[in-house]
């Protein structure tokens, strides 16, 4: 469904992405893990293009996507993705209601007399009650992520790009989250990718499960071979270990 | 100093470059997509709500020294207040309402839009914008370029009024100019080409705040830094850019005879 080849991406100087191989089969999970600041977000960004990589490839369906440069094709191919961004990114001067509605109508056809009903729905669905008349700005972290969660399933899209789902919740809260998207996988048959800090998590949701590390895929396989595996980055960083072949810099 | 030259000229044609991609992408979705009502309409009210008092105000004062100037050089020179209406009203139409007025919508609500778009480039609000099937042009900046264009003309038009109605105060009240004298010193000589001259200004003034200001926001970078930064050079550049506009349509509106 998705196949990313030797995809780069550099900010200036700095090389972030170095030749990134990866592969997501429909209607499959990936979870991405790697340290703070390898590049995590920049991957997903580049594949609906909110960034321009610097070269490779990324096939949809077959299709080279790093050449779209219509404005309308580019909205087109974003149609049939969800994208959960780190922060949340919800709309500060809109209300969590319709926050939550806000890609109906543009992306779908859906009558505006829906929308109250798919609004309360999907906020029910992570898990959030009788916020709708809210701003943003009167969540805590944690309702906010999940709020902007419930926008991306409004839309229902095929593939999601979960940046980070459950950072910031609590272990119950993630839970469900973890439950929420192995349902939207078993039922609908959304593909994802999803990058996560949480190893438990990860080994839940997820059929395949890549590490990336110095801008480079260290490993990328089925997660039960991923979680068993002697790679010793792998090791180092799925067991959480101080002391190993990744040197974390900590300045003083 | 040449180097410095260099990179400034470069700067200066760089954001030129974008800014005018920026119109053009607004031209095309113009045509392309249906206009955002609802936000026009809400930003139209936002931006003339919030300049009305600051607008009316500065040219309410700015028509009373006019005509105090105008009536105390009068009465040193040719020892009577003569005229006040028609000077006070002449420079009001042609150039201090357009102008004062674009700088106080430049001040207010240009700072305003400047700061929220900024702040929603950094926050990534912007991105998710593209991820929900819109855009930043379709749904920020259309919108607030057209408030902006319907809004100063029709502030400009208030400051106008006022501005004479302080002319007024002060002839009748401190030189002793006759009420219908005053008014009739300015239906006399000021004009339908005149209330055009001052029109036209004010629209391009309108639609060049709405591309700085709104350009300024969608290209900052660096967190609230960057946003206090934008929003600091969408003003001044604003501010210059009507001065130097000011007088290149000047010069050409005349040229035309209006
Ligand atoms: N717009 C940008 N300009 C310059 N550098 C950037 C930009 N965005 C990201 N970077 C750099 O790219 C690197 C990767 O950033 P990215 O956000 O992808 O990390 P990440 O893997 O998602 O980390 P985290 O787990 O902390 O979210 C970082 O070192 C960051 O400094
Ligand atoms: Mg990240």
């Amino acid at each position: 469904m998705i196949e990313i080849i030797d995809l780069k991406k550099n900010f200036g100087p700095k090389h972030i992405l170095r030749g990134v191989n990866l592969k997501i089969e429909e209607g499959k999970t990936l979870a991405v893990i790697g340290g703070s600041g390898t590049g995590k977000s920049t991957l997903i960004k580049c594949i609906i293009r909110l960034l321009e990589p610097d070269g490779g490839k990324i096939l949809f369906n077959g299709q080279d996507i790093t050449h779209i440069k219509s404005q309308i094709a580019l909205a087109k191919l974003r149609r049939s993705f969800g994208y959960l961004f780190q922060e949340g990114a919800l709309f500060d001067s809109l209300s969590v209601g319709e926050n939550v509605v806000f890609g109906l109508k543009y992306l779908t056809d859906t009558p505006k007399s829906e929308y109250a009903k798919i609004a309360k729905e999907k906020l029910a669905l992570v898990g959030l009650k009788d916020i709708e008349h809210l701003r943003p700005s009167e969540l805590s972290g944690g309702m906010k992520k999940r709020v902007s969660l419930a926008r991306v399933l409004a839309t229902e899209p095929k593939v999601i790009l979960y940046d980070e789902p459950t950072s910031g919740l609590d272990p119950i809260m993630s839970q469900i989250i973890n439950e929420l998207i192995i349902d939207l996988k078993n039922k609908l048959g959304v593909s994802s990718i999803v990058i996560t800090h949480d190893m438990k998590s990860a080994f839940e949701i997820s059929d395949t499960m890549a590490m990336l590390y110095e801008g480079k895929v260290q490993l990328c396989a089925p997660t039960p071979e991923f979680k068993k595996s002697q790679n010793p980055y792998v090791k180092q960083f799925v067991e959480g270990l101080s002391k190993g072949p990744i040197q974390m810099q900590i300045r003083n | 100093m040449f180097k410095e030259l260099g990179r400034l000229l470069i700067r200066f044609f760089t954001q030129l470059g974008q800014a005018s991609s920026m119109v053009y992408s607004c031209v095309f979705w113009l045509f392309k997509s249906p206009l955002e009502f609802s936000q026009t309409m809400q930003q139209t009210t936002k931006i003339g709500v919030e300049s009305l008092v600051v607008a009316t105000l500065t040219s309410l004062f700015t028509g009373m020294v006019l005509a105090l100037q105008a009536g105390t050089t009068m009465r040193n020179i040719l020892s009577e207040p003569l005229y006040i209406g028609t000077l006070v009203g002449f420079s009001l139409v042609r150039e201090l309402g357009p102008v004062l007025t674009a700088f106080v919508v430049a001040g207010r609500a240009g700072a305003a839009v400047t700061a929220e778009i900024g702040t929603m480039q950094v926050t990534e609000q912007i991105d998710a914008l593209h991820t929900l099937g819109t855009d930043p042009i379709r749904y920020l900046v259309i919108p607030r370029l057209i408030a902006f264009m319907i809004a100063i003309p029709v502030l400009t038009l208030c400051a106008n009024f006022s501005g004479m109605f302080g002319g007024f105060l002060v002839s009748v009240n401190s030189l002793g100019v006759a009420s219908n004298v005053y008014i009739s010193d300015i239906t006399t000589f000021i004009g339908v080409d005149d209330l055009m001259h001052g029109f036209i200004k004010s629209c391009f003034f309108a639609f060049m705040i709405g591309v700085v200001c709104c350009y300024k926001g969608l290209w900052t970078r660096g967190g609230a830094e960057g946003v206090g930064k934008s929003t600091t050079q969408a003003v001044v550049s604003s501010m210059v850019l009507i001065l130097v506009l000011d007088y290149f349509l000047t010069a050409i509106l005349n040229s035309i005879g209006l």
